[in-house]
């Protein structure tokens, strides 16, 4: 008993941490509609500029502190209000989400740019140590806390108070409230909006400096992924306090430390119990508490009640253009692709041919995310734990039974749309925000609880799955790899093109945007969003599996890690949710975009290499450039793909094509015209 | 207990109304919304709530058509007891219904909402028929959305995105959505609010029309007098959640009690 | 003479490529009523948008008291004495009853103006009280009409602009706040009124501004607006100026 209640206290400083960064995010939500995932982006560029200033400029504490907290933090947070979320105010949760998960993969990409990306190890802490023991507290009793821990707490009760009482008492918090509600109604009212979002973004941008800068010293070295994996343990409290009461969720936050820490205390170490559901508990806990706590779907009453001032959408272009026209769009689709097929078969080499393989395979699970997020409505961020189910499935069954891959794939494909349907059922009751964490809960519990397990992922080495064999062609050659797997593609796209035109997609359209009305004409909105779920879901699977099959084995830790599927999702949604041709388009552009980067920046490296006698100013202007920013660069434009959301929420492949399509219109229209007015000139002459 | 209140109000020889609802109490913290309301709707009439803002007229309607789950009471409509049922189930059983605040479908067309509702009450199509038969909207379909557009007026915004309507139009398109569900009760929730005479004189012409065609009841909550003088023949006035009058339009409207209530008369 | 209120100039103004406003021009003077009319999707709406700065014009300009406003934002207006009563549920669903009003008179009042401001909308409306912690959100359709009315009346604004004013009251309080309105014009304020119940609007208003299709049809005082141009918007408003009076004094 009284060991519980020491592991229990023990827990505290963490759910202190728990609590900074959840109230970090109730605070970004309640301010500005947004359910930041880059807030720990944010906390990580503070501390990195902490850690520099500090660490390897040995500035004073204080300043660098001051600088990294106070200064760049807001600056940060104004920066992104300007160029970013101002435009993107009246826009959905679910928008917003997706902008903030493309912050949330460049912002870090940024920072290493600008401070090098190499390791930061054993940030500084924020306070003064000599040596920790002399702040042990209470001095000589048993609970001990060192000084990181106090100043952990203290901060935290400062800024749950300090934030507490804004939104009780002040004028600003009521504000604030009313700006993210409906900054027009606002605005109405008399409230200059536009600096009172500012004020909100440079107040949480702030906070998440305080935490990124208190929480670094607890990792070995400061990466930007454990801070986000910290922020997503802290979830949980986020939805203790309903995403909206602060006290709430500090209590959900120490709640969730302490649970933590009995339970590491009390399991005895060693038991798969043990080393399953501690990583997992957050997300368990998570998982739970949205299926279980009562009053999570009344969320979305917060629809602007000025909306209406808004022109509406462009319609989708592939209503809006003429027949003539669609025609021969499809065509000209066709001819590209054939003739994208016939390049690869002949021309590429075996690297290459690589790249754009996995990314047709790759389109595939993006039309799963097509299905489920652009005709769903659902932003679902277990879409790489899925197509991971199926790819350990084909590797299980083949690796048991012996069964031909291409039926092991098919059960993959079945397997993981079970799963898909288990948690649909839970999930889809949820709203917009909630149903995206349920999903990122499971992505997380999938990553720690099961996938190390020996049966699902056969272990620490990876399951070998073989290419198939179809009659006469055996696919280890990549190039019938390549025309098995478009084939694929193709089947899929036309599947879901149906899916989106016929009556499940108007059904699911109707329920998304008014879910009450849809019900009041008979369409179950669980049914159908269930059946998008489990579709999409079995979708991803048959390509996890035929992932697996070309890359040889069921590698989790090179293929579905959830961070992976984060960038998926960015991507996918940033060219055009509802779109193939952007599913199939950002699936390529997913391994094709680092390749080639690497080629351009390697190229000066080349050069120099072969000329040595090159002038100076060259050979440093050149030497500037590195071939390993391919992968922070290319991140960096898929993150800001996603901020193009805000402004073209149809995508941007979407938003090309219909201007491309107006352009068109317009010029057949002109020639009409002039046609028209050359033949009406001719008339008068006749008559007169 | 239902029963034999129901024998004492109305004489047995009847045939069973369409509607009935005993009993109906719903409490929203602290406030009694609906206490203890009966009404019931014979086939084909038309019946009109009224009472002033805040009385409980919205909430017995998402009371009846499932949106909100009475704390108490009964409902039977055609026979069958709904209190258990969903807002989907009781749509199918023939139940349709418009709203106080205009709920479109943003970014569908006109034509799409009818298209949806037909299907939604036909059961026509699913994943499997989207996959390997035409989605297509077959002639039988066009023709009925036709009609309806052609009934409300509706025909040179067809192709209008929803969102972009004006609230007088985006009524009609709601009531359209409800009648594709041919349905045997519908429930108006002010419909006449945002139209100016003219168009509520069409919206009545409409009603009318749809009740000599198809013997929808239809039960109205209406702040418009003139019109509920025109289309019900039976009044239920609420205020404070509970039922102060009902009974016979032009009688109703002469009581003392509702006029002080409601129409702001001194008595 | 004093400059007009409002004054707007060839008024242009549409939604994306949608127009719905083709030159507009009218004045609002101090202390008058204007009451804008017209049948479904003329533009009425998007008028009174243009007034209070949501929609800005895509031609011509807005004037307040005499300064140009065009393309400032809407808090300006406020500032310059302008309320809007959106139509519709123009509440904060997220805020209590009090915490609407009190974010309303908070900008204009300051903070020792609240607390009068909250009794007097309190006793204009014993309803809002009665709700007084409620949610917006989940108030009844008319009580929330009620709230985004109490809030422009109470603040006594220059020009008051009310669209679809008395949509979704029940009679009596459209009668109460009537009464109102004149008290408030009679204290000096302008009003901008978008009204289905013509009989009303037409009582209180000095003039009249009748839109079609995104044009002015005509403009003068209600007495001068001929049977033809009224019957140009419909036969009931031709009847309802030939002789119906409204439903109350019928009925009393
Ligand atoms: N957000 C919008 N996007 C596109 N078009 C719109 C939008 N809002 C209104 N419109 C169109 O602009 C025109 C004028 O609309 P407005 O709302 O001003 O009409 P109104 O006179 O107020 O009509 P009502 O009496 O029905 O409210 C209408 O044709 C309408 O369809
Ligand atoms: N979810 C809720 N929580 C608390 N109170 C509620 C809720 N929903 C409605 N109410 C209250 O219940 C009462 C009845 O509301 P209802 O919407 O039924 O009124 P109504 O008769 O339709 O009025 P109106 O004519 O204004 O539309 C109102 O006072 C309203 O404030
Ligand atoms: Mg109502
Ligand atoms: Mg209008």
């Amino acid at each position: 008993m009284v060991d519980l209640l020491e592991y229990a206290v023990r827990g505290i400083p963490t759910g202190c941490v728990f609590a900074l960064l959840a109230v970090g995010l109730v605070l970004t939500y309640k301010t500005s509609g947004v359910f930041n995932l880059a807030f720990a982006a944010q906390a990580y560029t503070s501390a990195a500029v902490f850690y520099v200033l500090r660490k390897e400029q040995e500035w004073p504490l204080f300043w660098s502190a001051f600088i990294a907290i106070v200064i760049v933090g807001p600056a940060l947070g104004l920066l992104l209000e300007r160029v970013l979320f101002r435009h993107l105010r009246g826009a959905g949760s679910l928008a917003k989400m997706v902008t903030s998960l493309g912050l949330l993969i460049a912002i870090p990409e940024v920072v290493k740019l600008f401070f090098g990306s190499d390791a930061k190890s054993n940030p500084p802490p924020l306070w003064y140590v000599r040596r920790t023991d002399e702040w042990l507290w209470p001095q000589g009793s048993k609970f001990v806390f060192d000084a990181g821990q106090v100043t952990t707490i203290l901060s935290t009760l400062v800024v749950v108070l300090g934030l507490t009482v804004l939104f009780r008492y002040t004028n600003l918090g009521l504000r604030m409230r009313a700006v993210v509600e409906s900054s027009r109604l606002a605005e109405l009212n008399g409230v200059n909006a536009e600096r009172v979002s500012m004020a909100s973004w440079m107040l949480s941008s702030m906070l998440a400096g305080l935490a990124g800068v208190l929480v670094a010293p607890l990792f070995a070295s400061l990466n930007p992924i454990d801070l986000f994996t910290l922020l997503v343990a802290a979830l949980a409290a986020t939805v203790v306090g309903g995403l909206s009461s602060i006290p709430l969720t500090f209590i959900g936050a120490i709640g969730l430390g302490m649970l933590q820490a009995v339970l590491a205390g009390s399991l005895p170490t060693n038991s798969v119990l043990a080393t399953g559901l501690r990583p997992g508990l957050p997300f368990l806990v998570l998982f739970a508490l949205l299926i279980f706590r009562p009053g999570l779907r009344s969320n979305s009453e917060m629809a602007d009640p000025l909306a209406t001032v808004d022109p509406p959408l462009p319609v989708p272009v592939a209503v809006s253009r003429p027949r003539w026209m669609s025609i021969s769009s499809r065509t000209v689709g066709v001819v590209a692709t054939m003739f994208g097929l016939l390049v690869s078969w002949f021309v590429l080499d075996g690297f290459w041919l690589a790249i754009v393989i996995s990314g047709v395979v790759l389109g595939v699970i993006m039309l799963s995310l097509t299905v489920v997020t652009g005709i769903g409505g659902m932003l679902s961020l277990a879409q790489a734990s899925l197509a991971a189910i199926g790819a350990f499935t084909t590797a299980q069954v083949v690796t048991a039974t012996g069964l031909p891959v291409l039926v092991a794939m098919l059960i993959g494909a079945a397997v993981a749309a079970a799963c898909g349907a288990l948690l649909a059922i839970p999930v889809v009751r949820l709203d917009g925000v909630y149903l995206a964490l349920g999903t990122l809960a499971f992505a997380l519990m999938f990553e720690s609880i099961l996938v190390p397990l020996s049966w699902v992922s056969g272990g620490s080495v990876p399951l070998a799955v073989p290419r198939p064999v179809i009659g006469p062609w055996d696919l280890a050659d990549d190039r019938y790899f390549l025309l098995f797997a478009a084939l694929c593609l193709t089947v899929i796209a036309l599947a879901v093109i149906r899916v989106r035109q016929g009556t499940t997609g108007r059904f699911l359209q109707a329920i998304q945007s008014s879910p009450t009305a849809a019900n009041s004409i008979g369409i179950s909105g669980g049914r159908s969003r269930i059946i998008a779920f489990t579709l999409a879901a079995g979708i991803a699977g048959f390509g996890g599996g035929l992932l697996a099959s070309f890359a040889g084995r069921a590698n989790y830790q090179a293929s579905f890690p959830y961070v992976v599927g984060l960038v998926w999702v960015a991507l996918v949604i940033s060219a055009g949710a509802r779109s193939i041709q952007a599913a199939v388009f950002s699936g390529i552009m997913f391994f094709l975009l680092p390749a080639t980067l690497n080629r351009v920046f390697s190229w000066p490296e080349n050069y120099l290499e072969a000329h040595q006698q090159a002038p100076e100013w060259m050979q440093n202007l050149l030497g500037l450039v590195q071939p390993n920013w391919a992968v922070p660069v290319s991140f960096i434009l898929f993150g800001i793909g996603a901020f193009t959301y805000a402004k073209h929420p149809e995508g941007i492949i979407e938003a090309q094509t219909n201007s491309s399509v107006t352009a068109v219109l317009l010029w057949t229209e002109r020639r009409k015209a002039k046609v028209d007015a050359t033949s009406s000139m001719d008339t008068p002459q006749v008559s007169a | 207990m239902s029963p034999t209140a129901d024998s004492t109000e109305q004489p047995t020889e009847q045939p069973a109304p369409l509607l009935q609802a005993s009993g109906i109490s719903k409490r929203f913290a602290g406030l009694m919304a609906l206490a203890d309301v009966s009404i019931q709707v014979e086939a084909g009439e038309t019946v009109a709530v009224i009472g002033p803002n805040g009385a409980g007229k919205s909430t017995l309607f998402n009371c009846l058509s499932g949106v909100l789950r009475a704390d108490r009471g009964t409902v039977t409509f055609d026979g069958q007891r709904l209190e258990s049922l969903s807002p989907t189930q009781r749509s199918r059983l023939g139940i349709a219904r418009t709203f106080q605040r205009i709920e479109l479908f943003g970014g569908m067309t006109v034509r799409d909402h009818l298209m949806v509702a037909d299907r939604a009450r036909s059961g026509r199509g699913g994943l499997w028929s989207d996959l390997f038969r035409s989605s297509k909207p077959t002639e039988e379909e066009h023709a009925r959305c036709q009609a309806v557009l052609d009934l409300l007026g509706l025909d040179e915004v067809q192709d209008r995105s929803a969102d972009s309507l004006s609230l007088g139009k985006g009524r009609l398109v709601e009531l359209g959505r409800a009648l594709m569900c041919e349905p045997k009760l519908l429930f108006l929730d002010e419909p006449s609010s945002g139209l100016d005479r003219n168009e509520t004189e069409e919206m009545s012409l409409a009603l009318e029309t749809v009740q000599r065609e198809h013997g929808t009841a239809v039960v109205l909550i209406e702040h418009d007098v003139p019109m509920v003088q025109r289309l019900a023949t039976r009044i239920y006035v609420l205020d404070y959640g509970s039922l102060i009058a009902s009974g016979n339009t032009q009688e109703v409207l002469q009581d003392e009690v509702v006029r002080a209530a409601y129409l702001g008369v001194a008595t | 003479m004093s400059v007009p209120v409002l004054s707007c100039e060839d008024l242009e103004a549409g939604y994306g490529p949608f127009r719905a406003l083709f030159g507009i021009s009218f004045e609002v003077a101090e202390g008058t009523a204007t009451a804008l009319i017209g049948p479904n999707g003329a533009g009425k709406s998007t008028v009174a948008r243009v007034a209070s700065g949501l929609v800005a014009p895509s031609a011509g300009r807005v004037l307040v008291k005499g300064v140009d406003m065009t393309g400032k934002a809407p808090h300006e207006f406020a500032e310059a004495g302008i309320a809007h009563a959106p139509e519709g549920r123009a509440v904060f669903a997220s805020l209590t009853v009090e915490e609407n009003l009190e974010l309303a008179f908070r900008e204009s009042l300051g903070r020792k103006g609240v607390a009068a401001a909250l009794d007097e909308a309190y006793e204009m409306f014993p309803r809002l009280k009665e709700r007084r912690t409620q949610l917006a959100g989940t108030l009844s359709g008319g009580e929330q009409r009620i709230l985004t009315l109490a809030r422009v009346m109470i603040l006594r604004p220059a020009l008051l602009i009310a669209d679809e004013l008395s949509l979704g009251l029940a009679p009596m309080i459209t009668t109460e706040v009537y009464r109102i309105l004149e008290k408030i014009k009679a204290a000096g304020c302008a009003l901008l009124i978008v009204e289905q119940h013509m009989d009303y609007a037409l009582a209180l208003a000095d003039e009249v501004l009748l839109l079609r299709q995104g044009e002015v049809t005509f403009r003068g005082p209600p007495g001068e607006m001929d049977r033809r141009s009224a019957s140009l918007l419909s036969e009931s408003l031709s009847e309802s100026l030939s002789e119906n009076p409204p439903q109350q004094e019928q009925s009393s």
